[in-house]
């Protein structure tokens, strides 16, 4: 026998997409096209049947195995299958095609307080939803007053739910679940809800179970909160297994996947004819060089320009702009800039780059513009709104200490203390 | 006590009915909750369970004088209520379980466990219902000084009987609701002309001969009148055929309902 709990073997799962309805249906519409043209109208309908059930694979021939023990953190884009994969797993729902064997119990917690009732009282709630987690009434007994601590709810037990605040809602969901036994615990996405101060019990909590040697299978777009929990991974893309490996292995990885698609950009259509600078490529490298949409936030990356010039433009400038999505322009940066000057930009193909430090950006999703132009005179070029880049979080100051840290950068600065010397100039 | 456990396509239900008995407690819990909801927020509680088949009761008394409708030797009201008992548990437990699955719809999508306990513990909701009517009809028994005859002993049978017809239908509907969410609409129309399809306002010995067992296909007749002919007795005598069909009939409806949810079970999640 071998030590792996978990062995799934080509699970698939396929969807049907796009069963509503189009516009246009109804009984006047109906009637009208099958009194016009009635050949017409019975090709459509199978041609929209047709089209109606086109199918989907949310899950394509996955195989993979976990080992007792392991905290495996699934990994992926939105849409990359995971949430589809948890389903399967705590069977929710079934896999198209191929077998998965477990050995244990399985608990899965795929969403904070489901089954809760607003018109019950917290003790009764926390009844029902331990039954519904798969907890028996016995277990729960038994941990009720471990439960009520955690959620730190003592005073409103008898309180119906639905006059709670939203946060001791979310402490009281997230206290049953965290008690909850099973040798299997699949969990998905929820520590992303509660104040920090909560998120980060929760996140001890998890890290306990971790140790106290329960396999748990874990969902999270944080990838600091990865990295510090889990010690397997695996990335998922478009519902495939990109990668299996040490967590460490595939966060980076997971990192650089998707290069094609936001920190990339070339030039759809032949260059114009008239005299200008055009852009050619535009890439966005990680620190070690390789393009890539997803950076980490502690390091530097490098935006790469390739442009042409059909001649001399004597006051020519290439100009970066980096706009965060709440559309506030982070900074602006010319090529020019540490010249002080105009710099003549010269006949033929350019390679511009410039690097933008680590630990600067604050994790987030931002936007980069980029100009060609003669500043106030002529705009030969631009692109704006295709590229995107993710800085990720993997450790950043925000992380590692709790907090709301609001900025839109995020630089770590050196500090002085010099204790006890007041007084002095 | 490590359990292994299989998923695989189509046969994810192995181990289905050894799931049902360990999720038993949820079945217990869900019925539970469903009774602690069902009257929050009213003013008057628990008593609308009394409330709802006397108003019925009342109503229909009207009718019945102004119709003169034979009432088989016994008072109408006792009459009457003997039929409304099992209709109003049957339409209730009905309605209920047939919509149970799209009102936990965030369960079925979020937790697994075996669906077959949502609508189960929906008519056991209902049950309780009955018994606090069944309650009063004791009363009512009493305020009229009736004695039943000894066929109440065969009472929990046919109790047995409406339990299998509400729950059959039940899941028919249930597993279809969640498809065609057209039975929405469908099953109160059903409740409410049932109420005159079956024998609740008049007694199935008025139905001529020849369409009398055809009328007993509806399950719910044999049940009204084996109600009445435990409660009342006297006139209220058991038409056999009917009562062989209204047996097969419910036999057959559990036997489908289970086949039909059990088949559609495994898409209810990715249809709610």
């Amino acid at each position: 026998m071998s030590d792996a709990i978990i062995t799934a073997e080509n699970i698939s799962k396929r969807y049907w997409l796009g069963h509503q309805a189009s516009q246009g249906d109804g009984i006047r519409h109906l009637l009208e096209t099958v009194l016009r043209n009635p050949a017409h109208w019975f090709q459509a309908r199978r041609e929209k049947r047709r089209r109606e059930t086109e199918e989907f694979w949310a899950l394509k021939d996955i195989s993979f195995q976990i080992k007792a023990g392991d905290v495996v953190g699934i990994i992926g884009r939105n849409g990359a299958g995971k949430s589809t994969l948890l389903k399967i797993l705590s069977r929710i729902t079934e896999p198209t095609t191929g077998r998965i064997e477990i050995e244990g119990r399985v608990a899965s917690l795929l969403e904070v307080g489901t089954g809760f009732h607003g018109d019950l009282s917290g003790r009764e709630n926390i009844f029902l939803n331990g039954a519904i987690l798969g907890m028996t009434k016995a277990e729960i007994k038994k941990k009720f007053d471990e439960i009520v601590a955690f959620s730190e709810i003592e005073k409103f037990l008898d309180t119906p739910v639905k006059r709670y605040s939203s946060g001791m809602f979310v402490r009281l969901a997230f206290a049953v679940a965290a008690h909850l036994e099973p040798e299997i615990l699949i969990v998905d996405e929820v520590l992303a809800v509660g104040d920090a101060a909560f998120q980060k019990k929760c996140l001890g909590k998890m890290d306990e179970v971790a140790r106290g040697g329960r396999t748990v299978l874990f969902v999270s777009h944080n990838m600091a909160v990865m990295r510090q929990l889990c010690n397997a991974g695996l990335l998922l893309d478009q519902g495939r297994v990109l990668q299996a490996g040490t967590i460490g292995e595939v966060v980076d990885s997971y990192l650089t996947v998707g290069v094609h698609t936001e920190g990339h950009w070339q030039r759809p259509q032949p260059m114009p004819d008239q005299p200008g600078i055009y852009f050619e490529t535009v890439r966005i490298l990680n620190q070690q060089g390789e393009p890539a949409g997803h950076l980490d936030c502690t390091d530097s990356f490098t935006v790469e320009i390739i442009a042409r010039a059909t001649e001399t433009f004597n006051r020519g400038q290439i100009a970066l702009r980096i706009t965060n999505k709440e559309n506030i322009i982070v900074l602006t940066s010319g090529h020019n800039d540490a010249a002080g000057k105009c710099l003549p930009v010269t006949p033929g193909r350019h390679r511009f780059r410039v690097t933008i430090p680590g630990n600067f950006l604050a994790p987030d999703i931002y936007y980069l513009q980029i100009a060609a132009q003669v500043p106030q005179v002529k705009l030969f070029d631009i692109i704006e709104n295709t590229l995107s880049f993710c800085v990720e979080d993997t450790g950043s100051l925000r992380t590692i200490f709790h907090d709301e840290r609001a900025g839109v950068i995020q630089p770590v600065l050196a500090w002085a203390d010099e204790a006890g010397s007041e007084g002095k100039s | 006590m490590a359990q292994r456990l299989i998923i695989e396509a189509g046969r994810t239900e192995r181990q289905y009915w050894r799931d049902l008995w360990r999720y038993r407690e949820l079945f217990v819990f869900l019925a539970w909750r469903d009774l602690l909801i069902r009257y929050k927020q009213t003013a008057v509680g628990v008593a609308w369970a009394l409330f709802r088949p006397l108003l019925t009761m009342f109503a229909l008394l009207v009718v019945m004088k102004v119709g003169k409708l034979n009432t088989g030797g016994v008072p109408a009201a006792l009459m009457l209520f003997a039929g409304i008992l099992p209709w109003q548990f049957f339409s209730t437990a009905l309605s209920e379980s047939g919509l149970s699955l799209v009102n936990n719809s965030n369960l079925i999508s979020k937790v697994y466990f075996p669906r077959l306990v949502v609508p189960a513990s929906s008519v056991i909701t209902s049950f309780v219902d009955f018994l606090i009517a069944a309650v009063f009809a004791a009363l009512l028994l009493v305020w009229y000084r009736f004695l039943p005859p000894l066929n109440i002993l065969c009472l929990p049978f046919f109790l047995l009987l409406t339990f299998g017809a509400s729950f059959g239908a039940g899941l028919w509907i249930a597993a279809l609701m969640v498809k065609y969410r057209d039975f929405r609409f469908i099953v109160p129309f059903v409740v409410q002309f049932g109420l005159y399809a079956a024998p609740v306002l008049y007694l199935t010995s008025g139905i001529p001969e020849k369409w009398r067992l055809f009328y007993s296909l509806n399950p719910v007749v044999g049940i009204i009148d084996g109600f009445r002919w435990c409660i009342l007795g006297g006139q209220h005598v058991i038409y056999w055929p009917g009562f062989g069909a209204s047996v097969v009939g419910v036999t057959l409806l559990v036997w489908s309902g289970l086949w039909y949810f059990r088949k559609m079970e495994r898409t209810f999640a990715d249809m709610i």
